[in-house]
């Protein structure tokens, strides 16, 4: 029912889109008619979107209301019939009525149930044409509102735009809202958290021991086993790697890319380059559990050393080649950003290729690779499917890249996906999930922080 | 004052030059035609350069004044799509042979671009660049003292001397392209191209410009490219007519102006073509 009336309003706009600008175009068109503040398309629009509000608007505000009127209307009509349910068998009730009356199967069909799908039907027959005689009531006044209202000095443009600017607006604020609801969410179950361990923070960052659900299903967690230093060092081994690999790597494809690659060879070399940071993570994941470790370990064995079946070694090198491309990408672009004039004065001086890089445009560029170095490391710290599946999941608290670790974001995933109570289970997670929220957006903030100053360079 | 002694025993020591060195030729030009791809942008130029002159090439946009600029130096070389052909020899030597080497021949040949283009690096080294990669000071004090030469040379010195470590991107358009001149002028080249080096700047930096370029006769042959009639006329004593792509007129810069030879350098210089 909502979705047709929803479609009708839209239709109605049409129309009102349609009707307005024809009539404005003809009274700007009359001989004699005074010149029309607004082109006859701003007439429609304003029309079609005072439409659009009051139908749209209308609908959604009274349905959502009658909905809850009709929900109350039901619950008290089942108290009075049956007075000792409580509030979760009314609820039950209420549901299996709704689907008796919309013929739909339903769990049991007694005498109560019967009755309120018979309340329901008729509650529901007076919220359709109720609603549909409001709704498109509504959006036909505002039709006719918009067509009174065409006249020679009627600013239809300034108010269709102000209508269009807070649209814009309330859609920028759902983005904003959502944001600061995620961030509030993760520091409330991190409190909460807190608050479960006596407010032991201290544990949790510099603890070494990290079983924290072992013997627990429900209820209060031991702050001695919330220790998540392992988690952070296992993070920080597996980032440190891929860094190793990526940075290199990544910087001198740029490099060669913008500087020395003729135009052919770049056409050809950056999209494969580009294909490396469309392949899914959970590939990458794979790929390194049953190709890069066993490989290394074999080379381990062949050297005399004892290399993990899994181990922050064949996670970090895979997630290193996943991140040279984003390291690549990015420090291309600002390489690009260099202006040819300084690469020009600096060759008419009589430097090389390599010269002019090393002394004008990588100190040139130097800011925005560090930008994009830290954005390629917030990537690598919140990266999960390589690690699940390459580094390991036991919280071993050590710095040798040739044993299984664990990370922060595998944590997590094990706390979600284990079968222990999810309140419980949540807690951990929420506070790990906070701390890395906390890390990433430092160091994006540094991030956006060295961009900035790098924009002015040139000015 | 002493910067004025230093202008006036600079014009003594570039007459005490003029006379002995005369005016030989130091490059000379021989069927130059480039392709930009397909577009042919300069067809058989044959030109000789004199030695401490100025010379101006002038002419309409896309005449291919500044492309022939261009293959003085060999910075052509880094557009991928372009074509030199024919022979262009600098104290006898084609510039062009395989065996030399286009990075040593522009530390021979200075450049100054249209836009001033420092580094986003200090004054002092901006112009410490060249002297640097080409290793021509053995140490720090020797560094210093051809900063110092270049950036007098320049006329840069009394303005920058005590914010030699400021950004060279911070000085005023016309300060920037006087940086840009000291810096070509630290690797001690032989000749120095100028690509319309005033158009970015205001009348009173113009001004500086040209009374610096008059001054850098006497250690080189300066080759400048200017879309400015009055500039060529004032800075210039040979003079270059180039359009589309033709050397249509060569001569003393005077002749050019007053008793041109070809109708077309005399429609441009009434202002009929351009």
């Amino acid at each position: 029912m909502g979705a047709k009336l929803f479609l009708a309003v839209l239709a109605l706009a049409a129309f009102a889109y349609v009707v307005a600008r024809a009539r404005a175009s003809r009274a700007a068109g009359g001989a004699g008619a005074a010149r029309f503040h607004s082109r006859p398309g701003q007439h429609g629009l304003y029309a079609a979107l005072l439409v659009l509000i009051s139908g749209w608007g209308l609908l959604f505000a009274a349905g959502l209301s009658s909905d809850i009127l009709i929900e109350h209307l039901l619950e008290s009509e089942i108290l009075r019939l049956a007075p000792g349910l409580g509030a979760i068998e009314r609820a039950l009730v209420i549901s299996d009525a709704e689907a008796l009356a919309t013929g739909a199967v339903s769990s049991s069909d007694d005498a109560l149930r019967q009755q309120i799908a018979a309340s329901f039907a008729r509650w529901r027959f007076w919220q359709v044409w109720g609603l549909s005689a409001l709704v498109l009531g509504a959006a036909s006044f505002a039709l006719l509102l918009a067509l009174a209202r065409i006249r020679p000095d009627f600013r239809a443009r300034n108010r269709a735009e102000r209508i269009l600017r807070r649209g814009l607006g309330v859609m920028a604020l759902i983005a904003v809202l959502t944001t600061i609801g995620i961030v509030l969410s993760l520091v409330f179950e991190t409190f909460s958290f807190f608050a479960n361990i006596g407010w032991r923070i201290d544990k949790f960052l510099f603890g070494t021991n990290w079983t924290p659900l072992s013997g627990v299903m429900e209820g209060r967690l031991d702050p001695d086993r919330v220790g998540a230093l392992p988690l952070f060092a296992g993070t920080f081994l597996i980032t440190l790697i891929a860094m190793l690999v990526a940075v290199p790597v990544g910087l001198f494809a740029a490099i060669y890319l913008s500087d020395f690659a003729s135009p052919r060879t770049r056409a050809i070399v950056k999209p494969m380059l580009e294909i490396l940071a469309g392949i899914p993570t959970v590939v990458y994941g794979f790929f390194a559990a049953l190709t890069v470790a066993p490989l290394l370990r074999e080379w381990g064995a062949a050297l005399g050393l004892s290399v993990a079946s899994e181990s922050a070694l064949a996670a970090g090198v895979v997630m290193g080649i996943m991140i040279i491309p984003f390291i690549s990408s990015l420090s291309d672009d600002v390489i690009n950003a260099v202006p040819q004039a300084l690469r020009d004065g600096s060759y008419g001086l009589g430097a090389t290729r390599a010269e002019t890089v090393r002394f004008v445009v990588l100190p040139a560029a130097l800011p925005g690779i560090v930008s994009a170095m830290l954005l390629g490391m917030s990537r690598a710290i919140g990266e999960t499917m390589i690690v699940v599946m390459a580094a390991g999941q036991g919280a071993n608290f050590t710095f040798n890249p040739l044993e299984a670790v664990t990370t922060v974001t595998v944590q997590i995933v094990m706390l979600i996906t284990g079968d222990t109570e999810a309140s419980t289970a949540a807690g951990p997670a929420f506070a790990l999930g906070f701390t890395l929220f906390c890390i990433t957006l430092l160091m994006n903030f540094a991030a956006q922080r060295i961009v900035s100053r790098f924009r002015e360079a040139y000015d | 004052m002493a910067a004025k002694a230093q202008a006036e025993q600079a014009e003594k020591a570039d007459q005490g030059d003029q006379a002995q060195a005369g005016e030989g030729v130091k490059i000379t030009a021989r069927g130059v035609n480039v392709w930009y791809g397909e577009n042919h942008a300069i067809r058989d130029v044959n030109v000789d350069i004199d030695d401490k002159t100025v010379t101006a090439f002038i002419g309409p946009s896309g005449c291919g004044k500044s492309t022939f600029l261009r293959c003085l130096n060999r910075m052509n070389d880094t557009i991928e799509i372009c074509r030199v052909e024919g022979r262009i020899e600098m104290d006898g030597q084609d510039i062009y042979a395989p065996e030399v080497d286009p990075v040593l021949l522009r530390a021979r040949v200075g450049m100054v671009f249209q836009k001033p283009n420092p580094f986003p690096k200090s004054i002092y080294e901006n112009v410490a660049y060249g002297p640097r990669i080409h290793g021509l000071a053995k140490n720090r004090a020797e560094l210093d003292g051809i900063v110092e030469k270049s950036l007098r040379r320049a006329a840069l010195w009394d303005e920058v001397k005590d914010r030699l470590s400021a950004p060279g991107t911070g000085l005023s358009g016309g300060q920037q392209q006087r940086l840009c001149i000291a810096r070509a002028i630290a690797t001690s080249p032989e000749v120095l191209l100028m690509d319309e080096p005033a158009s970015a700047l205001d009348p009173i930096a113009t001004a500086q410009i040209e009374e610096l370029i008059d001054e850098l006769r006497a250690k080189f042959a300066v080759v400048i490219v200017t879309h400015s009639m009055q500039q060529a006329a004032r800075v210039s004593q040979k003079t270059a007519f180039f359009h589309l792509g033709e050397l249509v007129e060569y001569g003393e810069t005077g002749q050019i102006f007053t008793n041109p030879r070809d109708p077309r350098t005399e429609s441009y210089i009434t202002g009929r073509i351009g």
